[in-house]
């Protein structure tokens, strides 16, 4: 039973890790980049839903549409300003680097802005808790919230790409910008599109990150960030589903590694599960093999 | 081919002036308390800067874990120079604690590079990274002992190393080590530089080192004329992860204390950022930007909270200025300014 | 490429320039300061150094703010035998080799004592400096045993071993359980530190430790698994030596999860009413320093402390408060003037600390010969959201 139980937690901890991770992956698989300023977005984000609800009392829904507003101008800011300018650059490094600058940036910003102690996030999701078998499994309602956002999402994002006009041009661009050009598609709305989404993405998955773990300080999208974006390479990066299965696989592994090897080394054991799969599957689990080519 | 030389002259002439000058400030006591303090950890990041150039530019791998390989010979080098403190004198003892610091970290590096240089690109990144997380995880939960029956070892805590009354806990889990001398100084700092630097260039303009360079270039082509990709991949990545041990034996020689947590991935994120902002392949640039990024933030002191968020526009206003093609465009048409102006001076 | 060596090379220039110029204007007023330094005017220079930004930047800015809170008071009321302090504080982003780098820029300022540092490995590596320098050096919270190694350094807090012993004593005492599940930060010096020293003492204490779970800063968010160990486990009490943030996060699963144990905790707790008090009900704690305590001096120390800083204090500002305090009675005392130099300073100033006792907001303090300090925790039981006494 307990083996059960650990198991729904590793499910909704992974679902929280996917939800980061699709934003991670739809940013890679576009501008090929890592995106290390995501994890700060998603800080932001929270800090925007929690600062409308508690000061000046906004319904939680409209909170987080108005953090997705926000996070939205933000990414598409960004990109603007900070990861534009060097789209052509000579190494693809130099983007990663101002990437981490601007994490630096948003992490400071918000402890100037909001101050370094960790501020307790309401419980804004009012879904009853399910309890199975007399009470010893019990699945929270921000569990299920979570995991449903997390299908609707990959759904959505899986039907938008595939099937509308932007969608299909981002598909485009991803694959080949040159060729995307010059069929017409205007590369540069595209990608700001693409940033646009990934950091709407990204309040989302604030809100629910603070609603499961409710303590929010300037750093804590750090670390969720760099888990997910092992997820999303654990996935196969630049793969939509594969952000989302390997949200939740890391997430389960993270749990049953805690709850069966050690718990203190659980960090080690998740990244070493991570190196194993890399070695025996070099591109992640549903990464595309590209053949190199003389 | 002259002109690689002299530039590699500039280099090294580069660590000397700064040498130099840094020695007649002290000498004449001009040099304030911040500046000498910040030498010894200036040269540690210089060292880690270039080690990791030279996967990262010359053998074009992108490296996530240098701090992981740090960690390893700090604590191999801090926990030999503790083992041995009353039992050698201290020039040769901090000699050895170099070797073993270099040495441990290259078979770290050896070991990983194995299976891990078979990944490329941003997967080889986040296996780098994960290997970092794990060293520094794992090295958080020993607890290693001396006493006279030998030396202990747990998983556990201090208390169940068993040791006898006149032990001593040489590593306690997440205190990791303390206590170690301070032996590390600016000039043994510079030395070290200087071999590194010494190392990596003559690597470079080797035929091994042409070989590197080549099959970053193009790899298949530099596998059609038979080269041994593995054994060149892995040749650079030993090197650079012994020298990443060797700024690690400065690191804990430097402080009273060593644990883990200075060598997680932000280090080496940030070791990653000197390097780039230097240039990539640049070896006096690496030197340069490692300089300029420790002594920025200490230098903006003045401006209290707002420090490391000037310190964030500043990086990535350089990051901005060095790199965008439009800003090295600007920077040409300035510089073809100047030019014609001093001509139509002359 | 070419271009860029140049920009670098003159930004570079640029440093050395700034750093050569601010080295020979500090040399100015430390002239006559030898080894240490000390002004010319007549003030009292401490130096404070602790985590302003980073992830421990809370733990920094409330030892900053009740330190400044201190001083200001001092000053006002005429200071240190007529002679004013002026304090400044330093960011160490809790990391050693930063809060050296700190350290020496208080040096430069011309620091004649050292208040801090507020993190115990940081610490650790300024205490060697600071007794190499030989300068008085009075951490508030830095709670590790080498980080007062020195015979300069004193601390106020409790030690992590303290912590753990007087914790599985007063269990023992109080009768509060037979059967220990303890959840502790091993990645943590304080968590670790405390958790070791009371597994040693639980068993001279006839307690029995039945399961003790790990987490580490990297990964805590979810204790899911660790708590459901401590339910299997059939403890009595829980055990968490851990700090605040943790600490509501982990009661609040436990009651999504339908466990209510009994919680026992230590003076990292302290602070968790005002971040959530949901689900802390009957939670106990040993702290030395509790805000809502209706002695007048915290009563007055708490109201001023919101007035400035819109915030209710956490112990880290009561430990700032209290150094602060400590240093003007070890100073009178000693009877030092701003003329003498640090080194000369701290000589009388380790003297004198052994004699004083400071009426402080963590207890009535003296301090040993080894640099501990000499006080009672108080244990509180949180009932109705608020602390109540438990003696």
């Amino acid at each position: 039973m307990s083996f059960i139980s650990y198991l729904i937690n590793g499910i909704s901890l992974g679902s929280i890790y996917a939800i980061i991770a699709l934003g991670y992956t739809m940013v890679y698989g576009i501008a090929k980049m890592l995106n290390f300023a995501h994890g700060d977005v998603i800080m932001i984000g929270a800090f925007v839903v929690l600062n409308m609800v508690t000061l000046a009392g906004v319904n939680p829904i409209i909170a987080v549409l108005i953090s997705m507003a926000v996070c939205t101008l933000l990414g598409m800011a960004i990109e603007k300003i900070a990861y534009k300018p060097l789209r052509n650059a000579s190494s693809p490094l130099a983007v990663l680097i101002t990437a981490i600058g601007v994490s630096y940036f948003l992490q400071n910003l918000a402890l100037i802005i909001f101050g370094a102690d960790a501020k307790s996030f309401p419980n804004l999701i009012t879904l009853p808790s399910i309890s199975l078998a007399d009470g010893k499994l019990v699945i929270t309602g921000t569990t299920i919230a979570t995991i449903i956002t997390c299908v609707i999402i990959l759904l959505g994002l899986t039907f938008f790409v595939n099937k509308t006009k932007q969608g299909r041009a981002m598909k485009a661009v991803s694959e080949d910008k040159g060729a995307a050009m010059l069929m017409g598609i205007n590369v540069n709305a595209t990608i700001s599109l693409t940033f646009a989404i990934g950091s709407g993405l990204a309040a989302i998955a604030g809100f629910l990150l603070c609603s499961a773990y409710p303590s929010l300080t300037p750093y804590t999208g750090a670390m969720p960030g760099i888990k997910a974006f092992t997820a999303a390479v654990f996935g196969g990066i630049g793969s939509i589903p594969g952000a989302m299965i390997g949200g939740i696989l890391l997430g389960v592994i993270e749990i049953l590694g805690k709850a069966y090897i050690s718990s203190q080394v659980a960090d080690a054991i998740v990244f070493a599960v991570l190196i194993i799969v890399l070695l025996v599957k070099p591109t992640g689990l549903f990464g595309k093999n590209i053949q190199e080519k003389v | 081919m002259k002109k690689k030389i002299s530039n590699n002259m500039i280099t090294y002439g580069m660590i000397l002036l700064f040498y130099v000058i840094m020695q007649v400030m002290i000498s004449t006591g001009s040099i304030s308390s911040l500046l000498q303090g910040l030498l010894v950890p200036l040269c540690m990041y210089a060292i880690a800067a270039v080690s990791l150039n030279l996967v990262v530019g010359f053998s074009g791998e992108l490296s996530l874990g240098q701090a992981g390989f740090m960690c390893v010979g700090a604590y191999a080098s801090a926990f030999f120079t503790k083992l041995t403190e009353e039992t050698l004198p201290e020039g040769p003892r901090f000699l050895i604690a170099i070797l073993i610091g270099a040495v441990v970290a290259a078979i770290f590096g050896f070991l990983i590079g194995i299976p891990v240089l078979r990944l490329r690109g941003d997967y080889l990144a986040i296996v780098t990274l994960a290997f970092g997380e794990i060293i520094k995880n794992l090295v958080s939960v020993f607890h290693v002992g001396v006493d006279k029956s030998g030396i202990h070892f747990s998983v556990k805590d201090a208390a169940s190393l068993n040791l006898d009354e006149e032990g001593r806990v040489l590593i306690d889990g997440p205190l990791g080590i303390t206590g170690t001398p301070k032996n590390a100084n600016f000039t043994i700092g510079i030395i070290l530089l200087f071999l590194t630097v010494f190392i990596v260039l003559n690597l470079v303009n080797s035929r091994s080192g042409r070989a590197i360079t080549a099959i970053r270039d193009n790899r298949i082509a530099a596998e059609s004329i038979g080269l041994n990709v593995t054994k060149y991949k892995l040749m650079a990545f030993v090197i650079s992860t012994a020298l990443a041990g060797v700024a690690g034996v400065l690191y804990s020689h430097n402080l009273s204390t060593l644990n883990v947590k200075f060598f997680n991935y932000n280090t080496s994120i940030l070791i990653l950022v000197f390097v780039v902002l230097g240039g990539i392949g640049n070896v006096k640039g690496s030197i340069i930007a490692a300089i300029l990024l420790t002594a920025l933030p200490e230098l903006l002191r003045e401006l209290q909270d707002y420090r490391m968020l000037i310190y964030a526009i500043l990086l990535i206003g350089m990051m901005l200025f060095n790199w965008a093609p439009s800003a090295i465009a600007f920077r040409e048409r300035v510089k073809d300014k100047f030019k014609s102006n001093k001509k139509e001076a002359a | 490429m070419k271009n860029l060596k140049k920009v670098l090379a003159l930004l570079f220039v640029a440093v050395l320039l700034v750093s050569t110029v601010a080295g020979c204007g500090k040399k100015e007023d430390s002239d006559n300061g030898g080894s240490g330094s000390s002004s010319d005017e007549s003030v009292f220079k401490i130096g404070g150094i602790g985590p302003l930004t980073g992830e421990a930047a809370v733990y920094g800015v409330a030892v900053k703010n009740g330190a400044e809170l201190a001083v200001k008071e001092i000053n006002e009321a005429g200071g240190i035998d007529g002679v004013p302090i002026e304090f400044k504080m330093e960011d160490d982003v809790h990391d050693a080799e930063k809060s050296v780098n700190a350290y020496n820029t208080l040096k430069d300022w011309g620091m004649q004592m050292v208040m801090g540092t507020v993190t115990s490995d940081p610490c650790i590596a300024v205490q060697s400096e600071a007794a190499n320098d030989n300068i008085f050096l009075l951490t508030p919270s830095g709670t590790a045993v080498d980080a007062i190694k020195g015979p300069n350094a004193f601390r106020v807090c409790f030690s992590d071993p303290d912590q753990g012993t007087k914790s599985a004593e007063f269990i023992a005492d109080h009768d509060l359980g037979k059967k220990i599940a303890v959840i502790y930060d091993s990645s943590i010096t304080y968590s670790k530190g405390i958790y070791d020293n009371f597994v040693k003492e639980a068993k001279n204490q006839g307690l029995e430790i039945v399961s003790a779970e790990a987490y580490t800063t990297d990964s805590n968010k979810d204790f899911k698994v660790q708590l459901q160990k401590a339910k299997d486990s059939n403890a009595d009490l829980l055990f968490l030596p851990i700090y605040y943030q943790e600490a509501s996060l982990i009661l609040k699963q436990a009651d999504a999860m339908g466990y209510a144990p009994k919680v026992f905790g230590c003076d990292g707790l302290d602070g968790i009413l005002n971040f959530d008090a949901e689900g802390t009900e009957g939670v106990m704690l040993l702290t030395p320093f509790v805000a809502n305590a209706d002695d007048e001096l915290t009563k007055h120390f708490v109201e001023s402390y919101k007035s400035s800083y819109k915030e209710t204090p956490i112990q880290f500002a009561a430990d700032a408060y209290d150094a602060i305090y400590a240093i003007k009675a070890a100073a009178e005392d000693a009877k030092i003037t701003p003329d003498m130099s640090a080194s000369d300073i701290s000589d009388k100033m380790q003297a004198s600390m052994l004699n004083i006792e400071v009426e402080g907001l963590t207890g009535t303090i003296q301090w040993k010969e080894d640099g501990e300090p000499n006080k009672e925790p108080k244990a509180v039981i949180i009932e109705d959201g608020e602390y109540q006494s438990l003696d």
